[in-house]
This record gives C-alpha cells, structure tokens and sequence, in this order.
C-alpha cells in the first residue's frame, strides 16, 4: 500500500500546529477520520435526515436502510453470526456499562466474582465496581509482570467457581500488551465462564472475528478506528443478549407499552433506546469500508516498524525507560524520564506540532503497579510515516536538551 | 519596585524573545530559580487544583507582607508560577487581593498554555488570591 496516497484521505493530517506540520501521535486517545467519514456525516444531515425505524415517510425508510446497512456491514466486519447481535453504543464505556449492568441485576449474587486484570482502563473497572456494588459481588484482579504481559498462572488460579465473568482489555492503552484472549477466552470457558473482551485499542490495528475469538462479548468504540466519536458496539452471544435485562428504557427498545407491564422489543433494538447518533452510525459504516479498503499484513509490518524504530531510538536517550515491554505489542510507546516530567515533554513537543499523550491514561491502578505517576505516551496508526517518528525522536531529544 | 513595574519589566523581557522556544527557556529558568518547597510542605492541603502536574503553593506573612514560595514536579508549571511569584511577592494583603492580574494576557501567556494548562494558571492565581484575602481579613 502506498502510505501518501492513504495518508491524503485524512485532511487534518495537512494541517500546521504551532505553524509546524502536525504530527499525530495520540492515536490511543483517538484516531484521526477519512474524508468519506466525514463527507457521510455531512450527507446524512444535508440530504436524508430522519429519525428511523418509526417513520412511515421516505426520509426515515432511506435513513433506516442506511443505519441498518451499516449495522450489517459492521456485523460482517467482525464476522458475527447476525447483525441483531450488534447493538449500537456510544462508545466502549457505553457498552463495558450496558453489560455490567445487566450482570448486576439478577446474574452476579453475593459471593460471586468479577475478573479483571491490572491493566484495565478506568472503563472496564468502574462499571464492575458499580456492578459489585449492586450485587455484592467481589472484583478479582489479574496480576501483571513488571513487562507489562499478564501472569496466566495466576489467571489460572483465580478461575474460581465463584466467578461470573471475566472481563479484560484486548489491547492495553498504556502499555500497547496484546493480550492472548483467545487462549484466555478458551480457559474460561473451560469452567463455563463468560468473557468480554474491551477492544478499544485493537480495532484499529486489526480485523476481529468474534466467532473465531468466541467472545461472549466484544465492545469497541467508533472513533478509534477512524469512525465519528459518540458511536460505538457491542457485539454480544445470542443467549447473553437474550438473558441480560434492558439497560435503558425508553423509545424503539419497546414491543408493547402499558401502564402495567411493558414488553421488550427483540434484539439489536431491546438495547437501544432513544434516537441514536444516526449519522454517525451511518459514517461509522463508511469508517468500516475504509478499513475493508487495507490490507492488515501491511499495517502490521507498518505499526511494527514504526514501533521498533521508535522504541529502540527512545532506549538510546539516557534517562529514558519505556513502560511496557511486552513480547506481543501494539504500536504504543509509553515512557518515563528520570527528570523530565510527562507534561513538561508533551508541552514542549506540542510547540514543535507533535501531539502525545501525557499522564496516567484512565490507568491509574497500573500506574502504581508500574511505579510512575504518569507517562508520555505515543501511539501510531497506520496513516504514520518512519519520517514523522525520527521527527519525533529528534524533538524529544530536544525537549530534553531544553528541560535538563 | 512597584508591581506595574514589575510587571513592565516581565513583558519587556517576553518581547525580546522571538520564538516560544526562548519565551520556554525563559520560563523553565524561572522554575529553576525558585527556591522550591521541603518535602514536609508538599501536603494536600497546599496543592494548587486545575494543574495536571502537582503544584504546591504555600505563604506567610512577614512584616505586613505576603511571602510565596511554590514547586512543582514539572518544571514548565513551576516556571509558571514562579512568574506569578515575581509579580506578587513582598505585596501587601490587601494589593494582592485587588490586583487583577491582567499582565497574563498582556505577555500573552494564556494563549501558549494548552486548554489544561490554562485550568492551572486559574487555581494559581485563584490560591494567590485566597492567601492574600485571608491575610487582609484577619490584619
């Protein structure tokens, strides 16, 4: 693939900060958008706006087909069985909330476990919290080793009888560890335990197959992998859509209503109440057939490099330690200075247009097992060039010359 | 020196430089120079909010003055508020809880301060103010 004329569908990439060209380095946070994302989100406002699945009118029958499309579209992405299986969130908090939720009421009971791991973001922590809370349910943490991978062992160990469910990051936002959860899945399900896998930070780096991963439930967000914020999935096993109660109640999550008893409308709809973010469920089809456009052996040698070249220049600056060093990592640099603090770095490479991420990442638990207050993190994606990173090696080196 | 002279002084020495990498230099060596705070004065209760970094800030009155001293565990914020230091330093109670502290825009901090940092230079001055309103109320 030839990475200018890929880098020439994403406008903003164009664009000068601090009157230096931009370059994008917080891919982590949230990946930049291609112009057809963007032109679709503009479509649906200029040319079709309606709200769907009520309307009788052609409006909201051409919306409806559109943000039905999309959902089969993005069903077929993740090769799940059916598109009633992918309900529309807002984003992966949406989606961890919506599922915890429900495993709050009437599936997690006094005594029982909930399994997560140290590398959690705030995300997929605070809603089993919550849920816990509810229920009166224990939150069970997996130990990580001091390289950022995931003790198996002792996973092994905490797949107790007493645990419900297991729920655990595909991708850590920090440390970029890809988890095994295939193998992590396999050995839960070995004792009849569920998983959610938060893949947030996956998504746009590879292509899921939910049915050869055999999650019982996998949740992502849109604007991570180049969709509209505010949009997100949660692709979840027949039987535990069924079996989870309503998050939310309102509009088209109803069959019938009464005063009395109201009934529940079937799956994608029984988990959707409310208009939701049409267009940007539209574009976020539009994000889908853009990523259908690459081929993942090629952004997998592309991030790698670019991850190589980075980590290894990052290791030669003294006083310099990368956090996370996992044998199986995504394209994300997470460093500490034994003086220069993370924000002081990520200012001064703001004024030379580099954009990183600095602090603790929605990770603070693993912050403290990592022993760092925060790092500076930069994460690439697919539309990043070797030229940007030694930029950026360039400027850190000089950042340091200007904080020592 | 009066603190509009102060002041003056500061914005004239901000318009030499020519480029921000100066106008940091400037302010990291401001951070640097600032005596810092010992460890057993790094407490909550001094911390300045809004600051994505830590900041204490602490005062006392001496001689009808009040007296700053600040850190920080990032440079850049502690060159920061050492420069609100340098204003407001050795002022009277009652100065400082009038002053409105204008000269922030004037050498055009706010707009090379990221949407963040600018949350910080608030809670700095903001912690400055409340000093100095305490000390005037209880003269």
């Amino acid at each position: 693939m030839d990475i200018n004329s890929l880098r020439k569908e994403f406008p903003i990439l164009f664009k000068k900060v601090n009157n230096k060209p931009l370059i994008y380095l917080d891919n982590g946070a949230t990946s930049q958008k291609p112009q057809s994302v963007i032109d679709c989100l503009n479509e649906y406002y200029a040319a079709y706006n309606a709200n769907i699945h009520r309307g009788v009118h052609y409006l909201s029958q051409f919306a409806t087909s559109a943000y039905e499309d999309a959902r089969e579209k993005i069903a077929k992405y993740i090769n799940s069985p059916s598109s009633k299986q992918v309900i529309f969130t807002k984003g992966t908090t949406d989606g961890i909330n919506l599922v915890a939720n429900g495993f709050s009421r009437g599936i997690l009971k006094e005594g029982d476990e909930v399994l997560i791991s140290g590398m959690e973001h705030h995300s997929n922590i605070v809603p089993w919290q919550l849920a816990c809370e509810y229920s009166g349910a224990k939150l069970k943490v997996i130990p990580i080793f001091d390289n950022g991978e995931l003790d198996l062992e002792a996973y092994k160990n905490l797949l107790t009888d007493r645990v419900k469910i297991v729920s655990l990051t595909h991708v850590s936002n920090t440390l970029g560890t890809i988890n095994p959860v295939k193998k992590i899945i396999e050995l839960a399900h070995q004792k009849g335990i569920p998983v959610l896998i938060d893949g947030a930070q996956s998504v746009q780096h590879t292509k899921i197959d939910v049915q050869d991963l055999n999650a019982d439930f996998y949740v992502f967000s849109g604007h991570k992998m180049f969709g509209p914020t505010g949009t997100g999935i949660l692709f979840g096993k027949e039987e535990w859509l069924l079996k989870l109660p309503p998050y939310q109640g309102g509009g088209d999550m109803i069959k019938t209503v009464t005063f009395e008893k109201t009934t529940y409308n079937d799956l994608p709809h029984k988990f959707e109440a409310g208009t939701p973010h049409i267009a940007g469920g539209i574009a976020l089809g539009k994000a889908i057939d853009f990523l259908n456009s690459l081929d993942f052996n090629w952004v997998y040698q592309h991030e790698k490099e670019l991850l190589n070249y980075t980590q290894e220049e990052i290791k030669k600056i003294e006083g310099i330690k990368i956090v996370g060093e996992a044998k199986n990592k995504s394209s994300v640099v997470s460093f500490v200075h034994n003086q220069a603090h993370h924000y002081d770095i990520g200012t001064i490479l703001d004024q030379m247009g580099i954009a990183i991420r600095t602090g603790h990442h929605c990770t603070e638990p693993l912050m403290q097992r990592m022993g760092v207050s925060g790092t500076a993190r930069a994460s690439f994606a697919l539309y990043n060039t070797l030229e940007e990173a030694e930029v950026f090696v360039n400027a850190l080196k000089k950042s340091l010359k200007m904080l020592m | 020196m009066s603190i509009e002279e102060k002041v003056e002084e500061l914005i004239s020495d901000f318009d030499l430089f020519e480029d921000w990498t100066d106008k940091y230099e400037y302010i990291i060596s401001l951070g640097k120079e600032l005596k810092g705070l010992e460890e057993k004065d790094k407490i909550e209760d001094n911390i300045v909010k809004g600051c994505q970094s830590k900041v204490w800030l602490v005062a006392n009155l001496q001689e009808g003055k009040v007296r700053f001293n600040a850190d920080s565990d990032a440079i850049i914020s502690k060159g920061i508020i050492a420069m609100l230091i340098k204003i407001l330093d050795n002022e009277s109670p009652e100065t400082i809880a009038n002053y409105n502290f204008s000269f922030v825009d004037k050498i055009g901090l706010k707009e090379h301060l990221s949407p963040n940092r600018s949350n910080g230079l608030v809670g700095m001055m903001e912690k400055i103010k409340t000093f100095a309103q305490y000390y005037n109320q209880n003269k």
